[in-house]
Protein backbone atom coordinates (compact mmCIF):
# COMPACT_ATOMS: atom_id res chain seq x y z
CA UNK A 1 0.00 0.00 0.00
CA UNK A 2 1.17 3.27 -0.86
CA UNK A 3 1.42 5.60 2.65
CA UNK A 4 1.54 8.82 0.70
CA UNK A 5 -0.86 9.80 -2.06
CA UNK A 6 -0.40 12.42 -4.53
CA UNK A 7 -2.80 13.28 -6.70
CA UNK A 8 -5.34 15.64 -8.83
CA UNK A 9 -9.19 16.04 -7.75
CA UNK A 10 -12.51 14.88 -9.09
CA UNK A 11 -15.21 17.19 -7.46
CA UNK A 12 -18.45 14.89 -7.07
CA UNK A 13 -21.80 16.15 -4.82
CA UNK A 14 -23.83 14.21 -2.15
CA UNK A 15 -25.44 11.06 -2.60
CA UNK A 16 -23.40 9.37 -5.42
CA UNK A 17 -25.31 5.72 -5.89
CA UNK A 18 -23.77 2.51 -6.89
CA UNK A 19 -26.03 3.22 -9.92
CA UNK A 20 -23.83 6.54 -10.40
CA UNK A 21 -20.86 4.76 -10.50
CA UNK A 22 -21.64 1.19 -12.62
CA UNK A 23 -24.96 1.64 -13.77
CA UNK A 24 -27.66 -1.26 -14.37
CA UNK A 25 -27.57 -1.33 -17.96
CA UNK A 26 -24.18 -2.31 -18.01
CA UNK A 27 -25.42 -5.44 -15.85
CA UNK A 28 -23.83 -7.62 -18.85
CA UNK A 29 -20.73 -6.70 -18.43
CA UNK A 30 -20.11 -7.40 -14.51
CA UNK A 31 -17.90 -10.60 -15.28
CA UNK A 32 -16.05 -8.31 -18.24
CA UNK A 33 -14.61 -5.57 -15.16
CA UNK A 34 -11.96 -3.42 -17.32
CA UNK A 35 -14.94 -2.91 -19.92
CA UNK A 36 -17.41 -2.14 -17.36
CA UNK A 37 -14.68 0.09 -15.61
CA UNK A 38 -14.56 1.89 -19.00
CA UNK A 39 -18.17 3.61 -17.98
CA UNK A 40 -17.54 4.61 -14.39
CA UNK A 41 -19.54 7.35 -13.31
CA UNK A 42 -20.73 8.07 -16.38
CA UNK A 43 -24.25 9.39 -14.66
CA UNK A 44 -22.82 11.54 -12.45
CA UNK A 45 -20.16 13.34 -14.96
CA UNK A 46 -20.23 11.85 -18.86
CA UNK A 47 -16.03 12.78 -19.20
CA UNK A 48 -14.80 11.15 -15.91
CA UNK A 49 -14.12 7.96 -17.61
CA UNK A 50 -12.60 9.49 -20.33
CA UNK A 51 -10.24 11.82 -18.78
CA UNK A 52 -10.09 9.85 -15.51
CA UNK A 53 -5.66 9.29 -15.21
CA UNK A 54 -4.08 7.09 -12.74
CA UNK A 55 -3.65 8.49 -9.30
CA UNK A 56 -6.73 10.94 -9.38
CA UNK A 57 -7.89 11.15 -6.56
CA UNK A 58 -12.40 11.12 -5.67
CA UNK A 59 -13.44 13.75 -3.63
CA UNK A 60 -17.35 13.96 -2.71
CA UNK A 61 -19.99 15.20 -0.41
CA UNK A 62 -22.15 12.94 1.88
CA UNK A 63 -23.44 9.69 1.40
CA UNK A 64 -20.92 8.26 -1.44
CA UNK A 65 -21.47 5.07 -2.65
CA UNK A 66 -25.11 4.82 -1.33
CA UNK A 67 -27.51 1.86 -3.12
CA UNK A 68 -26.83 -1.59 -4.20
CA UNK A 69 -24.17 -4.27 -2.58
CA UNK A 70 -22.37 -4.41 -5.89
CA UNK A 71 -18.55 -4.52 -5.21
CA UNK A 72 -17.87 -3.89 -8.88
CA UNK A 73 -18.43 0.17 -7.98
CA UNK A 74 -15.27 0.32 -5.92
CA UNK A 75 -13.98 -1.86 -8.23
CA UNK A 76 -14.28 0.03 -11.40
CA UNK A 77 -13.40 2.85 -9.48
CA UNK A 78 -9.39 1.44 -8.55
CA UNK A 79 -9.61 -0.31 -12.16
CA UNK A 80 -9.78 3.32 -13.50
CA UNK A 81 -6.77 4.32 -11.03
CA UNK A 82 -8.07 6.51 -8.71
CA UNK A 83 -6.07 5.96 -5.98
CA UNK A 84 -8.47 7.59 -2.64
CA UNK A 85 -11.70 8.68 -2.30
CA UNK A 86 -12.67 11.20 -0.03
CA UNK A 87 -15.89 12.00 0.99
CA UNK A 88 -17.91 13.64 4.25
CA UNK A 89 -19.40 10.03 4.70
CA UNK A 90 -19.58 6.92 2.95
CA UNK A 91 -22.47 4.44 2.47
CA UNK A 92 -21.39 1.48 4.64
CA UNK A 93 -21.69 -1.33 2.07
CA UNK A 94 -19.58 0.86 -0.31
CA UNK A 95 -17.24 1.19 2.57
CA UNK A 96 -16.75 -2.06 3.64
CA UNK A 97 -16.19 -3.35 0.09
CA UNK A 98 -13.61 -0.46 -0.30
CA UNK A 99 -11.46 -2.13 2.17
CA UNK A 100 -12.14 -5.31 1.24
CA UNK A 101 -10.72 -4.65 -2.04
CA UNK A 102 -7.69 -2.64 -1.03
CA UNK A 103 -9.23 0.75 -2.21
CA UNK A 104 -8.56 3.70 0.74
CA UNK A 105 -11.56 5.86 2.00
CA UNK A 106 -11.25 8.83 4.05
CA UNK A 107 -13.81 10.72 5.41
CA UNK A 108 -13.18 14.65 5.98
CA UNK A 109 -14.99 17.81 5.89
CA UNK A 110 -14.68 18.23 1.77
CA UNK A 111 -16.03 21.85 1.53
CA UNK A 112 -12.60 23.47 1.15
CA UNK A 113 -11.70 21.13 -2.09
CA UNK A 114 -12.32 22.07 -5.47
CA UNK A 115 -12.40 19.96 -9.23
CA UNK A 116 -8.53 20.39 -10.07
CA UNK A 117 -6.77 21.06 -6.56
CA UNK A 118 -3.67 19.08 -6.57
CA UNK A 119 -3.37 16.78 -3.37
CA UNK A 120 -0.81 14.90 -0.78
CA UNK A 121 -2.60 12.56 1.65
CA UNK A 122 -0.77 10.73 4.45
CA UNK A 123 -2.71 7.76 4.90
CA UNK A 124 -1.61 6.87 7.92
CA UNK A 125 -1.66 9.88 9.83
CA UNK A 126 -4.99 10.37 8.11
CA UNK A 127 -3.84 14.28 6.84
CA UNK A 128 -4.86 15.50 3.91
CA UNK A 129 -2.86 18.45 2.61
CA UNK A 130 -4.45 20.54 -0.43
CA UNK A 131 -0.99 21.93 -2.42
CA UNK A 132 -3.19 23.95 -4.44
CA UNK A 133 -4.60 25.89 -1.67
CA UNK A 134 -1.80 25.24 0.71
CA UNK A 135 -4.78 24.05 3.47
CA UNK A 136 -4.49 21.05 5.73
CA UNK A 137 -7.23 18.70 6.89
CA UNK A 138 -7.50 16.04 9.21
CA UNK A 139 -9.36 12.73 8.47
CA UNK A 140 -11.32 10.58 10.62
CA UNK A 141 -8.70 7.58 11.99
CA UNK A 142 -9.33 4.47 10.17
CA UNK A 143 -10.45 1.43 12.43
CA UNK A 144 -6.51 -0.59 12.89
CA UNK A 145 -8.41 -3.33 11.57
CA UNK A 146 -9.48 -1.79 8.28
CA UNK A 147 -6.08 -0.50 7.80
CA UNK A 148 -4.95 -3.74 8.35
CA UNK A 149 -7.10 -4.61 5.56
CA UNK A 150 -5.10 -1.89 3.15
CA UNK A 151 -2.00 -3.06 4.38
CA UNK A 152 -2.68 -6.45 2.95
CA UNK A 153 -3.78 -5.42 0.13
CA UNK A 154 -7.31 -6.29 0.62
CA UNK A 155 -9.44 -9.29 2.37
CA UNK A 156 -8.42 -11.84 0.06
CA UNK A 157 -4.91 -11.40 0.69
CA UNK A 158 -5.76 -10.96 4.34
CA UNK A 159 -6.64 -14.18 4.48
CA UNK A 160 -4.00 -15.59 2.60
CA UNK A 161 -1.57 -13.92 4.77
CA UNK A 162 -3.05 -15.03 8.35
CA UNK A 163 -4.75 -17.96 7.32
CA UNK A 164 -8.42 -16.72 8.73
CA UNK A 165 -9.13 -13.17 10.10
CA UNK A 166 -7.25 -10.95 12.44
CA UNK A 167 -9.18 -8.55 14.29
CA UNK A 168 -7.74 -8.64 16.99
CA UNK B 1 -26.64 -2.76 30.94
CA UNK B 2 -29.03 -4.60 28.80
CA UNK B 3 -28.74 -5.72 25.10
CA UNK B 4 -29.89 -4.98 21.85
CA UNK B 5 -31.42 -7.52 19.65
CA UNK B 6 -28.62 -6.82 17.31
CA UNK B 7 -25.77 -7.25 20.12
CA UNK B 8 -27.61 -10.61 21.28
CA UNK B 9 -27.63 -12.02 17.77
CA UNK B 10 -24.10 -11.08 16.71
CA UNK B 11 -22.94 -12.22 20.74
CA UNK B 12 -24.39 -15.48 19.93
CA UNK B 13 -22.44 -15.83 16.70
CA UNK B 14 -19.37 -14.65 17.89
CA UNK B 15 -18.90 -17.13 20.90
CA UNK B 16 -18.70 -13.75 22.82
CA UNK B 17 -20.55 -10.77 24.76
CA UNK B 18 -20.33 -7.87 22.04
CA UNK B 19 -21.19 -4.60 22.12
CA UNK B 20 -21.92 -1.49 19.83
CA UNK B 21 -18.89 -0.64 18.31
CA UNK B 22 -16.60 -3.71 18.68
CA UNK B 23 -14.89 -5.73 14.91
CA UNK B 24 -16.10 -8.85 15.76
CA UNK B 25 -15.37 -12.54 13.51
CA UNK B 26 -18.87 -14.05 13.40
CA UNK B 27 -20.17 -17.36 11.99
CA UNK B 28 -22.95 -17.47 9.42
CA UNK B 29 -26.62 -19.34 9.46
CA UNK B 30 -27.47 -18.28 5.62
CA UNK B 31 -25.16 -16.77 3.06
CA UNK B 32 -26.47 -15.90 -0.61
CA UNK B 33 -25.34 -14.44 -3.82
CA UNK B 34 -27.72 -13.52 -6.88
CA UNK B 35 -27.21 -13.41 -10.37
CA UNK B 36 -25.30 -10.14 -10.16
CA UNK B 37 -23.09 -10.12 -7.46
CA UNK B 38 -22.31 -13.81 -7.79
CA UNK B 39 -20.19 -14.36 -10.43
CA UNK B 40 -17.62 -12.05 -8.88
CA UNK B 41 -17.91 -14.14 -5.46
CA UNK B 42 -17.59 -17.41 -7.63
CA UNK B 43 -14.56 -15.52 -9.31
CA UNK B 44 -13.05 -14.99 -5.80
CA UNK B 45 -12.79 -18.50 -4.72
CA UNK B 46 -11.86 -19.59 -7.63
CA UNK B 47 -8.18 -17.34 -6.93
CA UNK B 48 -8.24 -18.65 -3.20
CA UNK B 49 -8.27 -21.98 -4.62
CA UNK B 50 -11.38 -22.38 -2.19
CA UNK B 51 -14.29 -23.88 -4.22
CA UNK B 52 -16.34 -25.11 -1.49
CA UNK B 53 -19.30 -24.50 0.84
CA UNK B 54 -19.63 -24.45 4.78
CA UNK B 55 -23.02 -25.57 4.29
CA UNK B 56 -24.96 -26.47 1.27
CA UNK B 57 -28.02 -26.51 2.21
CA UNK B 58 -28.08 -22.81 3.12
CA UNK B 59 -25.44 -21.51 0.56
CA UNK B 60 -27.93 -20.10 -1.61
CA UNK B 61 -26.98 -18.89 -5.45
CA UNK B 62 -30.67 -16.86 -6.84
CA UNK B 63 -31.44 -15.96 -10.52
CA UNK B 64 -33.58 -13.37 -10.09
CA UNK B 65 -32.20 -10.07 -11.77
CA UNK B 66 -31.84 -11.14 -15.53
CA UNK B 67 -34.52 -13.80 -15.40
CA UNK B 68 -35.06 -15.46 -17.82
CA UNK B 69 -31.92 -14.11 -19.27
CA UNK B 70 -31.86 -11.40 -22.07
CA UNK B 71 -28.68 -11.59 -23.30
CA UNK B 72 -25.67 -14.24 -23.87
CA UNK B 73 -23.16 -12.76 -21.35
CA UNK B 74 -25.88 -12.84 -18.36
CA UNK B 75 -26.58 -16.55 -19.55
CA UNK B 76 -23.01 -17.07 -19.55
CA UNK B 77 -22.80 -15.28 -15.77
CA UNK B 78 -26.02 -17.55 -15.07
CA UNK B 79 -24.15 -20.59 -16.23
CA UNK B 80 -21.16 -19.86 -13.88
CA UNK B 81 -23.60 -20.02 -10.64
CA UNK B 82 -25.00 -23.10 -11.96
CA UNK B 83 -21.27 -24.39 -12.45
CA UNK B 84 -20.89 -23.88 -9.26
CA UNK B 85 -23.92 -25.18 -7.84
CA UNK B 86 -22.96 -28.87 -9.53
CA UNK B 87 -19.45 -27.94 -7.79
CA UNK B 88 -20.54 -27.41 -4.44
CA UNK B 89 -23.71 -28.87 -3.94
CA UNK B 90 -24.94 -24.96 -3.33
CA UNK B 91 -28.96 -24.36 -3.56
CA UNK B 92 -29.64 -23.10 -6.91
CA UNK B 93 -32.70 -20.89 -7.11
CA UNK B 94 -33.49 -21.13 -11.01
CA UNK B 95 -35.48 -19.13 -13.22
CA UNK B 96 -38.81 -18.31 -12.42
CA UNK B 97 -38.60 -19.34 -8.63
CA UNK B 98 -38.25 -15.76 -7.48
CA UNK B 99 -36.75 -12.74 -5.72
CA UNK B 100 -33.99 -13.69 -3.43
CA UNK B 101 -35.03 -11.63 -0.16
CA UNK B 102 -38.43 -13.01 -1.16
CA UNK B 103 -37.62 -16.46 -1.40
CA UNK B 104 -35.43 -16.19 1.60
CA UNK B 105 -38.23 -15.38 3.87
CA UNK B 106 -40.88 -18.13 2.10
CA UNK B 107 -37.91 -20.74 3.15
CA UNK B 108 -34.73 -19.69 5.08
CA UNK B 109 -34.45 -16.89 7.03
CA UNK B 110 -35.59 -17.36 10.84
CA UNK B 111 -35.32 -15.67 14.27
CA UNK B 112 -32.21 -15.39 15.78
CA UNK B 113 -30.07 -16.31 12.25
CA UNK B 114 -27.19 -14.41 11.19
CA UNK B 115 -27.68 -13.76 7.22
CA UNK B 116 -25.14 -12.45 4.89
CA UNK B 117 -26.34 -11.72 1.38
CA UNK B 118 -24.40 -10.07 -2.05
CA UNK B 119 -27.23 -7.76 -2.26
CA UNK B 120 -28.28 -4.75 -0.21
CA UNK B 121 -31.88 -5.74 0.32
CA UNK B 122 -30.70 -8.80 2.79
CA UNK B 123 -31.84 -6.36 5.27
CA UNK B 124 -35.96 -8.21 4.47
CA UNK B 125 -35.28 -11.25 6.31
CA UNK B 126 -34.68 -8.77 9.76
CA UNK B 127 -38.61 -8.90 9.83
CA UNK B 128 -38.34 -11.82 11.31
CA UNK B 129 -36.03 -11.44 14.12
CA UNK B 130 -32.97 -11.85 12.09
CA UNK B 131 -29.26 -10.45 11.85
CA UNK B 132 -29.44 -9.86 8.19
CA UNK B 133 -27.49 -7.74 6.31
CA UNK B 134 -26.21 -7.13 2.73
CA UNK B 135 -22.16 -7.24 1.79
CA UNK B 136 -20.25 -7.65 -1.10
CA UNK B 137 -19.49 -10.42 -3.75
CA UNK B 138 -16.14 -11.21 -2.04
CA UNK B 139 -17.45 -10.67 2.07
CA UNK B 140 -19.79 -13.72 1.01
CA UNK B 141 -17.63 -15.72 -1.24
CA UNK B 142 -15.48 -15.95 2.02
CA UNK B 143 -18.80 -16.65 4.18
CA UNK B 144 -19.32 -19.17 1.69
CA UNK B 145 -16.06 -21.20 1.72
CA UNK B 146 -15.28 -20.48 5.58
CA UNK B 147 -19.06 -20.11 7.37
CA UNK B 148 -17.84 -16.34 8.59
CA UNK B 149 -17.69 -13.05 8.08
CA UNK B 150 -16.11 -10.15 9.93
CA UNK B 151 -18.93 -7.56 11.29
CA UNK B 152 -18.44 -4.05 13.44
CA UNK B 153 -21.50 -4.62 16.03
CA UNK B 154 -23.90 -1.35 15.02
CA UNK B 155 -25.17 0.55 17.17
CA UNK B 156 -29.49 0.43 17.28
CA UNK B 157 -31.74 3.29 16.42
CA UNK B 158 -34.92 2.33 17.28
CA UNK B 159 -38.86 3.34 16.14
CA UNK B 160 -41.29 3.37 18.24
CA UNK B 161 -45.14 3.02 15.65
CA UNK B 162 -48.36 3.78 16.75
CA UNK B 163 -51.46 4.74 15.37
CA UNK B 164 -53.95 2.81 12.91
CA UNK B 165 -53.44 3.40 9.36
CA UNK B 166 -56.28 5.46 7.77
CA UNK B 167 -57.63 3.31 4.73
CA UNK B 168 -55.53 3.41 1.65
CA UNK B 169 -52.62 3.77 3.50
CA UNK B 170 -49.94 1.18 4.34
CA UNK B 171 -46.42 0.34 5.61
CA UNK B 172 -44.67 1.36 2.02
CA UNK B 173 -45.98 4.61 2.95
CA UNK B 174 -44.63 4.48 6.95
CA UNK B 175 -40.91 3.59 5.52
CA UNK B 176 -41.05 6.10 3.16
CA UNK B 177 -42.49 9.21 5.66
CA UNK B 178 -39.73 7.60 7.82
CA UNK B 179 -37.03 7.74 5.08
CA UNK B 180 -38.32 11.42 3.84
CA UNK B 181 -38.01 12.25 7.90
CA UNK B 182 -34.53 11.40 8.85
CA UNK B 183 -33.01 11.18 5.18
CA UNK B 184 -31.02 9.06 2.86
CA UNK B 185 -27.97 8.84 5.22
CA UNK B 186 -30.21 9.29 8.72
CA UNK B 187 -29.41 5.66 9.95
CA UNK B 188 -26.07 4.57 7.71
CA UNK B 189 -24.47 1.91 9.75
CA UNK B 190 -26.92 1.50 12.61
CA UNK B 191 -29.10 -1.45 13.23
CA UNK B 192 -33.18 0.08 12.62
CA UNK B 193 -35.35 -1.70 15.23
CA UNK B 194 -39.42 -1.88 14.30
CA UNK B 195 -41.93 -1.67 17.17
CA UNK B 196 -44.87 -0.54 18.97
CA UNK B 197 -48.32 -0.85 18.90
CA UNK B 198 -48.68 -0.41 15.13
CA UNK B 199 -46.21 -3.10 14.32
CA UNK B 200 -47.46 -5.44 16.46
CA UNK B 201 -51.03 -5.27 14.72
CA UNK B 202 -49.03 -5.42 11.05
CA UNK B 203 -48.72 -8.61 9.12
CA UNK B 204 -45.87 -10.00 8.22
CA UNK B 205 -45.75 -9.08 4.64
CA UNK B 206 -46.08 -5.81 5.76
CA UNK B 207 -43.44 -5.97 7.95
CA UNK B 208 -41.04 -7.23 5.04
CA UNK B 209 -41.66 -4.01 3.17
CA UNK B 210 -40.75 -1.47 6.03
CA UNK B 211 -37.08 -3.83 6.82
CA UNK B 212 -36.99 -4.32 3.11
CA UNK B 213 -36.11 -0.49 3.02
CA UNK B 214 -33.94 0.10 5.89
CA UNK B 215 -30.57 0.27 3.55
CA UNK B 216 -32.71 2.86 1.69
CA UNK B 217 -31.84 5.11 5.29
CA UNK B 218 -28.47 3.58 5.32
CA UNK B 219 -29.60 0.72 7.80
CA UNK B 220 -27.03 -2.15 8.29
CA UNK B 221 -30.25 -3.95 8.81
CA UNK B 222 -33.95 -3.46 9.74
CA UNK B 223 -34.98 -5.76 12.94
CA UNK B 224 -38.68 -6.47 14.30
CA UNK B 225 -38.83 -8.84 17.37
CA UNK B 226 -40.45 -12.12 16.50
CA UNK B 227 -44.10 -12.59 18.21
CA UNK B 228 -46.84 -14.46 17.17
CA UNK B 229 -47.22 -12.86 13.92
CA UNK B 230 -43.79 -14.30 13.04
CA UNK B 231 -44.72 -17.46 14.53
CA UNK B 232 -47.83 -18.14 12.20
CA UNK B 233 -45.55 -16.90 9.33
CA UNK B 234 -43.36 -19.42 10.19
CA UNK B 235 -45.63 -22.43 10.56
CA UNK B 236 -47.39 -21.48 7.58
CA UNK B 237 -44.28 -21.87 5.79
CA UNK B 238 -43.65 -25.21 7.12
CA UNK B 239 -40.91 -24.50 9.76
CA UNK B 240 -42.37 -23.75 12.34
CA UNK B 241 -39.93 -24.89 14.61
CA UNK B 242 -37.71 -22.42 14.04
CA UNK B 243 -39.75 -20.07 16.09
CA UNK B 244 -37.70 -18.32 19.15
CA UNK B 245 -38.14 -15.38 20.86
CA UNK B 246 -35.72 -13.20 20.59
CA UNK B 247 -35.58 -8.96 21.67
CA UNK B 248 -33.97 -6.16 22.86
CA UNK B 249 -33.34 -5.39 26.73
CA UNK B 250 -35.51 -2.73 28.07
CA UNK B 251 -32.08 -1.13 29.57
CA UNK B 252 -30.47 -1.85 26.68
CA UNK B 253 -28.66 1.13 24.96
CA UNK B 254 -30.14 3.04 21.83
CA UNK B 255 -28.28 5.74 19.82
CA UNK B 256 -31.17 7.49 19.23
CA UNK B 257 -35.04 6.62 19.42
CA UNK B 258 -37.69 8.21 17.53
CA UNK B 259 -41.80 7.87 17.41
CA UNK B 260 -43.63 8.30 14.39
CA UNK B 261 -47.72 8.27 14.70
CA UNK B 262 -49.42 6.62 11.57
CA UNK B 263 -53.11 8.22 12.33
CA UNK B 264 -52.76 10.88 10.38
CA UNK B 265 -50.38 9.55 7.33
CA UNK B 266 -51.27 10.07 3.93
CA UNK B 267 -50.39 7.66 0.75
CA UNK B 268 -46.72 9.19 0.09
CA UNK B 269 -44.22 9.02 -3.14
CA UNK B 270 -40.71 9.11 -3.03
CA UNK B 271 -39.91 11.68 -6.08
CA UNK B 272 -36.75 11.69 -8.44
CA UNK B 273 -33.59 10.92 -7.60
CA UNK B 274 -33.39 9.55 -4.04
CA UNK B 275 -35.66 8.41 -2.02
CA UNK B 276 -35.86 10.79 1.13
CA UNK B 277 -37.34 13.21 -1.28
CA UNK B 278 -41.05 12.62 -0.37
CA UNK B 279 -44.27 14.53 -0.69
CA UNK B 280 -47.96 13.49 0.54
CA UNK B 281 -50.18 12.60 -2.57
CA UNK B 282 -52.20 15.98 -1.70
CA UNK B 283 -48.98 17.39 -2.83
CA UNK B 284 -47.93 14.93 -5.90
CA UNK B 285 -51.54 14.84 -6.95
CA UNK B 286 -51.31 18.81 -7.79
CA UNK B 287 -48.44 18.52 -9.89
CA UNK B 288 -50.54 16.75 -12.49
CA UNK B 289 -47.79 14.09 -13.02
CA UNK B 290 -48.37 12.40 -15.93
CA UNK B 291 -46.86 8.17 -15.99
CA UNK B 292 -45.87 6.69 -18.86
CA UNK B 293 -44.87 3.15 -16.60
CA UNK B 294 -46.24 1.39 -13.87
CA UNK B 295 -44.78 -1.42 -11.91
CA UNK B 296 -46.01 -3.50 -9.47
CA UNK B 297 -43.71 -6.09 -7.83
CA UNK B 298 -40.32 -6.28 -6.24
CA UNK B 299 -39.27 -7.44 -2.82
CA UNK B 300 -40.52 -4.61 -1.55
CA UNK B 301 -44.26 -4.99 -2.61
CA UNK B 302 -44.54 -7.83 -4.95
CA UNK B 303 -46.38 -10.07 -2.09
CA UNK B 304 -49.84 -11.62 -2.01
CA UNK B 305 -51.03 -9.07 0.51
CA UNK B 306 -49.40 -6.21 -2.30
CA UNK B 307 -51.41 -7.59 -5.27
CA UNK B 308 -54.25 -8.02 -3.52
CA UNK B 309 -54.67 -4.96 -2.69
CA UNK B 310 -53.87 -3.50 -5.86
CA UNK B 311 -55.98 -5.98 -7.78
CA UNK B 312 -58.68 -4.68 -5.83
CA UNK B 313 -58.35 -1.43 -6.90
CA UNK B 314 -58.03 -1.95 -10.45
CA UNK B 315 -60.96 -4.62 -10.89
CA UNK B 316 -63.51 -3.46 -13.31
CA UNK B 317 -60.89 -0.57 -14.45
CA UNK B 318 -58.52 -0.24 -17.19
CA UNK B 319 -55.38 0.73 -17.40
CA UNK B 320 -55.16 4.40 -18.83
CA UNK B 321 -54.18 3.99 -22.31
CA UNK B 322 -51.40 6.17 -22.19
CA UNK B 323 -49.47 4.18 -19.33
CA UNK B 324 -48.55 0.54 -19.05
CA UNK B 325 -48.97 -1.51 -16.20
CA UNK B 326 -46.45 -4.47 -15.44
CA UNK B 327 -46.71 -6.66 -12.57
CA UNK B 328 -44.85 -9.15 -11.46
CA UNK B 329 -45.52 -11.53 -8.40
CA UNK B 330 -42.39 -11.78 -6.10
CA UNK B 331 -42.10 -15.68 -6.21
CA UNK B 332 -43.30 -18.40 -7.74
CA UNK B 333 -45.68 -19.25 -4.40
CA UNK B 334 -46.54 -15.78 -4.63
CA UNK B 335 -47.25 -16.28 -8.28
CA UNK B 336 -49.69 -19.37 -7.69
CA UNK B 337 -51.77 -18.17 -4.63
CA UNK B 338 -52.30 -14.81 -7.26
CA UNK B 339 -53.23 -17.06 -9.83
CA UNK B 340 -55.69 -19.31 -7.76
CA UNK B 341 -57.26 -16.45 -6.17
CA UNK B 342 -57.78 -14.82 -9.85
CA UNK B 343 -55.93 -11.56 -9.24
CA UNK B 344 -53.99 -11.89 -12.31
CA UNK B 345 -57.16 -12.80 -14.38
CA UNK B 346 -58.06 -9.10 -12.68
CA UNK B 347 -54.51 -6.95 -13.94
CA UNK B 348 -54.60 -8.92 -17.02
CA UNK B 349 -58.25 -7.74 -18.33
CA UNK B 350 -57.87 -4.68 -17.12
CA UNK B 351 -54.69 -4.47 -19.73
CA UNK B 352 -51.31 -5.26 -17.41
CA UNK B 353 -48.67 -7.31 -18.90
CA UNK B 354 -47.56 -10.32 -16.58
CA UNK B 355 -43.75 -11.27 -15.98
CA UNK B 356 -42.82 -13.91 -14.36
CA UNK B 357 -41.47 -13.79 -11.05
CA UNK B 358 -38.28 -12.04 -10.51
CA UNK B 359 -36.84 -8.67 -10.36
CA UNK B 360 -38.38 -7.54 -13.30
CA UNK B 361 -37.25 -3.49 -14.39
CA UNK B 362 -36.07 -2.70 -11.18
CA UNK B 363 -32.58 -2.70 -11.43
CA UNK B 364 -32.78 -1.69 -15.15
CA UNK B 365 -31.79 -4.69 -16.90
CA UNK B 366 -35.28 -5.95 -19.24
CA UNK B 367 -38.26 -6.19 -19.12
CA UNK B 368 -39.99 -2.58 -18.61
CA UNK B 369 -36.78 -0.08 -19.50
CA UNK B 370 -37.87 3.66 -20.07
CA UNK B 371 -37.53 5.74 -23.05
CA UNK B 372 -35.31 9.23 -22.52
CA UNK B 373 -38.15 11.21 -21.01
CA UNK B 374 -40.15 8.91 -19.29
CA UNK B 375 -41.49 8.95 -16.06
CA UNK B 376 -42.54 5.65 -14.08
CA UNK B 377 -43.92 5.05 -10.74
CA UNK B 378 -43.03 1.86 -9.32
CA UNK B 379 -43.76 -0.22 -5.90
CA UNK B 380 -39.41 -0.98 -5.67
CA UNK B 381 -37.36 0.45 -3.09
CA UNK B 382 -35.52 3.19 -4.99
CA UNK B 383 -35.18 5.75 -7.17
CA UNK B 384 -31.69 6.63 -8.37
CA UNK B 385 -30.83 7.83 -11.24
CA UNK B 386 -30.18 5.23 -13.83
CA UNK B 387 -31.72 2.95 -11.65
CA UNK B 388 -33.61 1.30 -14.03
CA UNK B 389 -32.29 1.38 -17.18
CA UNK B 390 -32.16 4.92 -18.50
CA UNK B 391 -30.43 7.96 -16.37
CA UNK B 392 -33.15 10.16 -18.46
CA UNK B 393 -35.87 8.78 -16.90
CA UNK B 394 -37.41 9.29 -13.54
CA UNK B 395 -38.39 6.96 -11.13
CA UNK B 396 -41.79 7.89 -8.59
CA UNK B 397 -41.84 5.41 -5.63
CA UNK B 398 -45.07 4.42 -3.99
CA UNK B 399 -47.40 1.97 -2.61
CA UNK B 400 -49.17 -1.28 -4.55
CA UNK B 401 -52.24 0.51 -4.20
CA UNK B 402 -50.97 4.34 -5.23
CA UNK B 403 -49.65 2.54 -8.31
CA UNK B 404 -52.97 0.90 -9.40
CA UNK B 405 -54.84 4.01 -8.91
CA UNK B 406 -51.87 5.71 -10.88
CA UNK B 407 -52.10 3.43 -13.58
CA UNK B 408 -55.87 4.46 -14.06
CA UNK B 409 -55.24 7.77 -14.32
CA UNK B 410 -51.80 8.06 -16.08
CA UNK B 411 -50.88 10.42 -13.74
CA UNK B 412 -49.74 10.09 -9.78
CA UNK B 413 -53.56 9.31 -8.21
CA UNK B 414 -54.39 8.95 -4.72
CA UNK B 415 -55.80 5.35 -3.75
CA UNK B 416 -58.12 6.66 -1.31
CA UNK B 417 -60.52 8.14 -4.71
CA UNK B 418 -60.78 3.79 -5.31
CA UNK B 419 -61.94 2.56 -2.19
Amino acid sequence: MERIIRGRVWKFGDNISTDHIAPGRYFHLRTNLPELAKHVLEDADPEFPKKVKPGDIIVAGNNFGLGSSREHAPRIIKIAGVSCVIAKSFARIFYRNAFNIGLPLLTADTDKIDEGDELEIDLEKGLIKDLTKGVELQSTPIPPFMMRLLEDGGIVEHIKKHGDFKVD
Amino acid sequence: MGKTMAEKIIGDHAGKDVKAGEIVVAKVDVAMVQDGTGPLSVQVLKDMNLEKVFDKDNTVLFLDHATPSPRKELSNAHKILREFSEKTGAYLSDVGEGVCHQRLVESWASPGQLIVGADSHTCTSGALGAFATGMGSTDVAIAFALGKVWLRVPETHRFYIEGDFPEGVYSKDLILHIIGTIGADGATYKSMEFYGPTIDKMSMESRFTITNMAIEAGGKTGMIAPDVTTKKYLEEMGRGEKYREIKSDDDAWFEKEYEFNVDELEPTVSFPHTVDNTRTISEAKKMNIRIDQVYIGTCTNGRIEDLRIAAKIIDGNKVNKKTRLIVIPASRRVYIQALKEGLLEKFVEAGAAIESPGCGPCVGIHKGVLADGERVLSTQNRNFKGRMGNPNAEIYLGSPATAAATAIEGKIADPRDYL
